[in-house]
């Protein structure tokens, strides 16, 4: 479980330029956020927003990082209908907008080359991603960041959404670099002729799946609290060691 | 000076400010963070111990239920931003746990089942601030929330709650915890806003 300590005074609030937005469904937008002096961040971090009303009112949400190391920062927002800051930033924000942002935050649930290795160096055997709903942010930054550092990791991405107008960076992840595998799921409804998985990810799903726990995978899971609880216990029962499955859970609230 | 977000406007009702700290907002739900997957622990092999006092202590878990233990309704605060108001929780008091311990320490790291650790002063412990909780909401604390028995510590973010809990280790020093690792605030005074190192 590698991992770098970090004591000294986090970064403070900045002010950030809203750049451009991408439309990735009906619900979730992509927004590129030009921060004069951001310091960088690791593939799975996310970064904390302020908004400031007219009146002074501020609100606060903490993002996932949706770009990898190296790339400008973006994060990318699903639209909660009974919140305040997503109905915002997903519907509200254009390009020359300013907001300010916090981070980059978490230093946990990141990867790197390395990233499970024994010594931290070297392959630490494949990498298995499964991803519910707007989970998949943190794990799209992962995938960037391997192909970004040349990293030849295998990585399954296993990726659950309700239907397939829900799924995020799908242009992207239909034609994904050599060595990364999407599998998906629909599981509210599916194309005609869909010859995917069509159902919530379960046991049997993982087992044909995920990679054998003899092949050392490191595994990351992030969504809602129901998906992450469900597949965190699963990879555990097919053997793979709990502190080889890192978590990150999105609560159904918040916005 | 925060710049405005042009068209930002509040959409909440304005939290009570002497319940809801700075940066906070209400919600009903109650989400689940933690770090990896959640850890069963049978009943016949739970212990909740003290470890660095005079003599090591430790409870199974039919000695820990017949401790004395207390209701407590309280608002708890999450690091993430979301406060949960009047939460409902049924534990054994840390001046029980504790006072059954000799100890000159003025630390703690509380450690958890999956390898969990947090760390807190032991005077944010005593004076009826803090609790192991076993019940929440009038039943037993589920899983996804702990249980079998947590931390309940809620004047400080709720990271500092550890899920899970077996137990304390009483230090001369304080050290870091999980979380406090990867930077995140030693203390985690909500009112102060310390959520990060340095804050």
């Amino acid at each position: 479980m590698a991992g770098t300590a970090v004591r000294g005074r986090l970064t403070t609030w900045q002010t950030a330029t809203v750049g451009p937005v991408t439309d990735e469904t009906p619900k979730v937008r992509t927004l590129r956020l030009e921060v004069p002096d951001w310091p960088g961040h690791r593939a799975g971090q996310h970064v904390d927003i302020r908004l400031t009303a007219d009146d002074g009112y501020q609100a606060e949400r903490a993002y996932s990082i949706a770009s990898a190391p190296g790339e400008p920062l973006a994060i990318t927002v699903e639209r909660l209908d009974d919140g305040e800051v997503s109905p915002y930033l997903t519907e509200e924000a254009r390009p020359g907008d300013q907001l300010e942002v916090r981070g980059p935050i978490g230093g946990y649930f990141v990867w790197e080359p390395g990233s499970g290795s024994d010594s931290g160096s070297g392959s630490g055997g494949p990498l298995l991603l499964a991803a519910g709903g707007s989970g998949v942010v943190p794990l799209r930054a992962i995938v960037r960041e391997r192909s970004r550092a040349g990293s030849p990791v295998p990585v399954r991405l296993l990726y659950s959404s309700r239907s397939w107008e829900d799924v995020i960076y799908s242009t992207e992840f239909g034609l994904p670099p050599g060595g990364v595998e999407v599998i998906y799921t629909l599981t509210r409804s599916q194309p005609r002729m869909w010859q995917g998985y069509a159902r919530r990810v379960d046991d049997t799903m993982l087992a044909e799946v995920a990679w054998p726990a003899s092949e050392r995978p490191l595994a990351y899971v992030c969504g809602p609290t129901s998906f992450v609880e469900s597949v965190a216990a699963g990879l555990v029962k097919l053997g793979y060691p709990a502190g080889r499955v890192k978590t990150e859970r999105f609560g159904a609230t918040g916005g | 000076m925060s710049p405005v977000s042009r068209g930002f406007r509040r959409k909440r009702e304005a939290a009570p400010a002497d319940r809801v700290p700075p940066g906070q907002y209400v919600t009903k739900d109650f989400p689940v963070l933690s770090a990896g997957p959640t850890p069963h622990t049978p009943l016949s092999t739970w212990t909740f111990s003290i470890d660095g006092g005079r003599e090591p202590k430790s409870w199974t878990w039919d000695e820990f239920r017949a401790l004395p233990t207390e209701q407590v309704t309280t608002d708890i605060h999450c690091v993430t931003r979301w406060s949960k108001l009047d939460t409902m929780w049924e534990g054994v008091s840390l001046d029980v746990l504790l006072g059954a311990v000799e100890y000159d320490a003025r630390y703690v790291l509380a450690f958890s089942d999956g390898g969990y650790t947090t760390n807190l002063p032991v005077a944010d412990l005593l004076g009826g601030k803090a609790w192991v909780a076993f019940g929440y909401g009038g039943g037993p604390l589920g899983a996804e929330h702990g249980g079998p028995a947590r931390l309940l510590v809620p004047h400080l973010y709720f990271w500092k709650s550890a899920k899970w809990v077996r137990g304390l280790q009483l230090r001369d020093t304080d050290v870091p915890g999980f979380w406090e690792n990867y930077g995140y605030n030693m203390y985690g005074d909500p009112w102060r806003e310390q959520r990060y190192a340095g804050d």
